[in-house]
């Protein structure tokens, strides 16, 4: 009996096709993310970056395509199973629930009891403000520390793959600075999937990019070839 | 107590000011113009009341809150509640507590699975569908209420007495009251604490508080949402039960009633804020004063009964002028 191989990929989306409502937004979106990376999806605002982020967790299931976790399709499962899976999703906007501690902002996210005694080191380590705030109402804290704490909420399970949604916006750029090393320290211990609308902030953070066009991905690569690649970057970013 | 006052939204904090000096403002008036006993009885009624729609807008709050279902058919499931309570109470051959205990269990756990089987069967499929939703629970009250009446005929149902501990008298600002009043503020603050402690000590509590928010999110955390929507309207349907159930020693059982606790379990969840289960728990006690002293004012000065349920309209309409999103609703 021969072992089952491990995948190239911790991540494979293969040309799939979301819909929301009765709007065809993702027309054949590829993704290929390596364990241990950080890859990031390029685009135009309305690209449909957010959207491929939405549908790899099952929150905008795609009507055709494969999405495969490990080597496993979790297209078509509803988001909470590929969530328990190892998925974590953080939201753009700063997405946090604004009436809960700091505290039961991350418990909640605990998926095995004690999960969040476990990892507090780590997550305070990454995040020292969010010890200071716990007791705090989430809405009573600063753009930045919503993303903090939104970023550490997905740190709370054991996650091998976090969806990250546009960290940057709206920060100044001091925090974004303090944002983009949590990442990078994160990224030891666990595969990121990025989308950045800054391409300064995805230029220095990722080692793999996809661009998407109009609901299509039309490149991808390796980061150092990209920021090499000037015509690309003004024909598909707009930034030169 | 310091750390609640600073978690305050700068709104809530005077939401709660707005809260303390109309409830001083109803007693002062109370106590000026009915006198000390009057006023006494006058504010007991008053909680008495308060703590009956509790228990019907507690559950319209929280399925609210976290489905977006605004269930017409929760007054149904009081009724409900009160006719099947009121079966099991006259027709068990068993002592009075056991038959009191049995209705209370049984009217409870009735209209929970009637809950389990409308939220799972029926609404979850229109959770996209806002207004199919509104239609449906319209239309799911007005099929319970045809159901009651052919069951149990349309005359009234007089109390019937509750058990002989609870039946006993005492004597408040010179008024004689069956203790069996005491027991209906106790249950509801019993289920006021109970459903607070839920939902602030407790695991599945934090979830139900994080999915009125943002359901969505809670589900991309790896939680079943949809379990929790069920549980939510099992919890719901089960507290208008026992407001139901608590009735019928105090007032027994009409056809009316279900759509009469609606109404002021609608005007407290709206004065509360939609999904605010705190501000559903203080709007059922201001509620519930205001028609007291309503009633008491228009008995000694008015002769028009019109205006006790007029007052809780004005109030709601001046709690929407003040605070549009209600006391403590959120601001978006």
């Amino acid at each position: 009996m021969s072992a089952t191989p491990t995948p190239a990929h911790i991540l494979e989306v293969r040309g799939i096709h979301t819909f929301i409502g009765e709007f065809h937004i993702l027309e054949g979106v590829t993704v290929e993310v390596p364990p241990g990376s950080i890859t990031v999806l390029l685009g135009r605002n309305g690209a449909g970056k957010t959207t491929t982020l939405r549908s790899i967790i099952g929150l905008a299931p795609p009507r055709a395509g494969e999405i495969a976790f490990k080597g496993v399709p979790i297209h078509g499962l509803r988001a909470h199973k590929i969530a328990q899976m190892g998925i974590g999703y953080v939201p753009e906007k700063r997405i946090i629930f604004r009436d809960l501690t700091v505290g039961e902002n991350l418990l909640i996210a605990e998926r095995d009891k004690g999960d969040l005694e476990r990892k507090a080191d780590f997550i305070f380590g990454l995040f020292p403000d969010l010890k200071r705030l716990y007791h705090l109402p989430g809405g009573h804290l600063s753009g930045g520390q919503q993303q903090m704490l939104a970023i550490a909420r997905a740190l709370v399970a054991d996650n091998s793959l976090l969806l990250i949604d546009e960290p940057s916006e709206g920060l100044a750029p001091v925090l974004i600075e303090h944002m983009m090393e949590a990442i990078r320290q994160l990224s030891a211990s666990t595969t990121v999937l990025l989308v950045e609308q800054n391409f300064q902030v995805a230029s220095q953070l990722a080692e793999r990019y996809v661009i998407i066009e109009e609901g299509i991905s039309v490149h991808s690569g390796l980061m150092a070839d990209l920021v090499q690649d000037k015509a690309l970057i003004t024909t598909y970013l707009g930034v030169a | 107590m310091q750390t609640y006052w600073t978690n305050l939204t700068p709104q809530h904090r005077r939401s709660w000011l707005l809260v303390v000096v109309y409830v001083a403002l109803l007693l002062a008036i109370s106590w000026l113009d009915f006198g000390y006993n009057t006023a006494g009885q006058t504010v007991f009624r008053g909680i008495l009341l308060g703590m009956l729609v509790f228990l019907v807008a507690s559950g319209l709050s929280l399925i609210f809150g976290l489905l977006d279902v605004l269930n017409f058919a929760q007054g149904a499931f009081l009724l409900i509640g009160a006719y099947v309570g009121y079966d099991i109470y006259q027709s068990l051959d068993a002592s009075v507590e056991v038959r009191f205990l049995a209705a209370i269990g049984g009217g409870v756990l009735l209209v929970a699975a009637i809950g389990a089987v409308m939220e799972a069967g029926l609404i979850r499929p229109l959770y996209e569908r806002p207004i199919f939703q509104i239609v449906l629970t319209f239309g799911l009250a007005a099929i319970f209420l045809d159901f009651v009446e052919r069951i149990y005929g349309r005359n009234p149902k007089q109390p019937l007495s509750p058990p002989p501990l609870l039946n006993e008298k005492f004597t408040l600002f010179q008024q004689s009251l069956s203790v069996y009043r005491l027991f209906i503020i106790g249950l509801g603050l019993a289920m006021m604490i109970g459903v607070y402690i839920l939902l602030n000590r407790t695991r599945i509590g934090i979830i139900i508080r994080a999915g009125v928010q943002d359901p969505e999110m809670v589900q991309a955390l790896g939680i079943n949402v949809r379990r929790v929507f069920t549980l939510v309207f099992i919890l719901g349907s089960a507290l208008a039960a026992l407001g139901g159930i608590a009735l019928v020693p105090y007032q027994g059982a009409t056809l009316e009633m279900g759509n009469q606790f609606l109404i002021l379990a609608i005007v407290v969840v709206v004065i509360g804020g939609m999904g605010s289960y705190e501000g559903t728990a203080v709007a059922s006690i201001v509620v519930g004063l205001t028609r007291a002293v309503a009633e008491q004012l228009s008995l000694e000065h008015f002769d028009a009964p019109v205006l006790a349920e007029t007052s809780i309209l004005l109030l709601m309409i001046a709690v929407l002028l003040v605070q549009p999103s209600g006391l403590f609703g959120r601001g978006e």
